[in-house]
């Protein structure tokens, strides 16, 4: 999974196991048949994407951002935020003014 | 037939003159949605008391200042339910912020509320704004009140039907890869994507931070720059936007096109488009060179390959904008979760639907180790690539005109099979979002009945052009007072 690919042509395709590993990663808990049409679909998007590996890029740089705005600060003062109870009013499981979640392992 | 069937300026003149009030003016809004939106779909919750409650205060402001009070007192508006609305519900049309109230309201909101609008509530649209139909919505379906067997575009699907069927003087959506423009174009009303910047995303639940911007939807082109005026200006909340004048929206609106040059980008004539569309765009040429305006070619050549940077770089975005949809700090929580792992699949399993899926999915890909600079960072050089076009296009012309979409409305259910079709619908209005342009769709005609919009793009911070060249075809077209068949009865 991390070989590296920055200079190798697109594959144009995605197994099911590297759906599986994004799918994990970003925690959307799919089940086995989920993930099988997932894989397919996404699959078809991926040779479609995969255009873009001829596009000739080789004069540009990426575009981060459209408008050129670097470093927009702001003074460094404090002013009020949220109060911890506007914080947590939507949260379903809390406790002593903390969110509430199950342990890690 | 209606009052919500008057522009902004016409009701701001009765409602100064005391013909009508703001009260009544709201009462009859929220009456039209009790009987109409049941079909249509566009509402996702209405709030009489709130409406009623701006509208009495409303008429007060009028009554004591009616020379001071802003154009937009008493104008009944509603929000594409990605638009934080502080104390109501607010779900991005997902079920993983089903019961979210927001502890603040977006920017806009703010300003608008500060101009005296009446809220009457959120509007539908696609999950998270992914989508380009309203069919993604994990709460109800919206019609397109022109055919209610046919879809109503999206993202911001309920936002155009609302204003086709009269159910709201104007109302907000937002934009990312056409999310404004194409339901507009879908539902025969006028949508503008500002600039890049232009407008603040603070309180705009996120979808494509580089991409995404809120605009207005209304019948007539003077609406839509009257509440672009509103709402647009830099917000320190929101560290992309821009610092740039916005009163010049309205002095050259109706400045006509004589001698204006609009270029017609010959790769958006060769996306398969349907020959009603087309027939109406070149009428729409006609009437715009019978007018003045000159028209000649102009190339986007890096057009080919925008569909597949788009379809990298949003979801790479989504992606890890929704990673803080976690049923945490809000959403539905995870009841019987025993590991935190656990939870997290939980929550985002049941909250998330099919195309929230695919899209992070995608994006988690695009931009894993391995993989970052083959899709995310090349898409993003194609992107400067896009930008590059248009500029070289503008140094040629004005503005550049084009069909919004390649279809009109096609028929629910037609497109959900396959994504890929999906995503084509946008293939001539996500262009502009890569490039952070200005543009603007302004029905031009109709094609089998259903109503066909014009795309008008401006270079940056160029909106003063499009509203002029959309003005300028709005008053020849005269179209845009014709009521759909679902704003007179149910159907």
């Amino acid at each position: 999974m991390a070989q590296e690919r920055a200079s190798a042509p697109l594959a144009g395709s995605i197994a099911l196991s590297e759906v599986a590993h994004v799918s994990n990663l970003a925690r959307l808990g799919l089940t086995p048949p989920e993930l099988e049409k997932l894989a397919a679909q996404l699959d078809v998007i991926v040779a479609a994407v995969g255009k873009l590996s001829s596009a000739d890029t080789s004069s540009v740089e990426a575009t981060a951002q459209v408008g050129g705005l670097r470093n927009v600060t702001r003074a460094d003062v404090v002013s009020p935020g949220l109060s911890a109870e506007e914080a947590l009013a939507n949260a379903t499981a809390k406790a002593a003014g903390f969110l509430r979640v199950p342990a890690i392992q | 037939m209606t009052l919500l069937e008057e522009p902004i300026r016409e009701l701001g003149r009765r409602l100064r003159e005391r013909e009508i009030s703001a009260v009544e003016l709201a009462e009859e809004a929220l009456a039209r949605a009790k009987e109409l939106d049941p079909t249509l779909g566009a509402f996702l919750r209405v709030t009489p008391e709130l409406a009623l409650e701006a509208a009495a205060v409303a008429d007060l402001r009028l009554q004591e200042d009616p020379a001071g009070a802003p154009i937009l007192c008493g104008i009944p508006v509603a929000y594409k339910d990605v638009v934080c609305t502080e104390g109501v519900e607010t779900t991005a049309g997902s079920q993983i912020l089903r019961g979210f109230v927001p502890p603040y309201s977006a920017t806009v909101v703010d300003r608008l509320s500060a101009l005296g609008v009446v809220p009457l509530g959120k509007l539908n649209c696609d999950e998270f704004a992914m989508g380009s139909s309203n069919e993604n919505s994990a709460y109800q379906l919206t019609r397109n009140p022109w055919d209610p067997e046919r879809v109503a575009g999206g993202s911001s699907g309920g936002s155009a039907v609302a204003v086709a069927a009269r159910l709201a003087c104007v109302t907000l959506g937002s934009d990312t890869g056409g999310s404004i423009r194409l339901p507009a174009s879908f539902s025969g009303v006028v949508g503008v994507k500002p600039t890049y910047g232009r407008v603040s995303r603070y309180g705009l639940i996120a979808f494509a931070s580089s991409l995404d911007q809120i605009g207005p939807l209304a019948k007539t082109v003077e609406d839509a720059a009257l509440v672009l005026t509103a709402i647009a200006g830099q917000d320190p909340r929101d560290s992309t936007s821009v610092v740039a004048p916005v009163d010049g929206f309205l002095g050259e609106l109706r400045a006509g096109v004589k001698g204006l040059r609009l270029g017609i980008p010959k790769e958006y004539l060769e996306v398969g488009l349907d020959p009603g569309v087309r027939a109406v765009f070149e009428q729409s040429i006609r009437m715009l060179e019978g007018l003045g305006a000159v028209t000649q070619e102009v190339s986007l050549p890096t057009t080919e390959y925008a569909l597949s940077a788009y379809y990298v770089i949003a979801p790479a975005e989504v992606s890890s904008n929704l990673a803080r949809m976690d049923g945490v700090r809000f959403g539905p929580g995870f009841a019987g979760a025993t590991t935190l792992k656990e939870a997290y699949e939980q929550a985002r399993h049941e909250g998330f639907g099919e195309e929230v899926r695919r899209r992070v999915t995608l994006g988690t890909y695009a931009l894993s180790s391995g993989y970052y600079d083959a899709y995310y960072l090349r898409a993003q050089k194609v992107r400067t690539l896009v930008a590059q076009d248009f500029d070289l296009a503008f140094a040629q012309v004005d503005a550049i005109i084009s069909p919004t979409a390649p279809t009109a409305a096609f028929r629910l259910g037609e497109r959900t099979a396959d994504p890929l079709a999906m995503y084509a619908t946008d293939v001539l209005t996500l262009p502009a979002n890569l490039a952070g342009i200005s543009g603007i769709s302004v029905p031009a005609g109709f094609a089998a009945g259903l109503p066909v919009g014009l795309q008008v793009l401006g270079p940056y911070l160029g909106e003063s052009t499009c509203f002029r060249v959309a003005q300028s075809l709005e008053t020849e077209a005269r179209i845009w007072d014709r009521l759909p068949p679902l704003a007179v009865a149910p159907a």
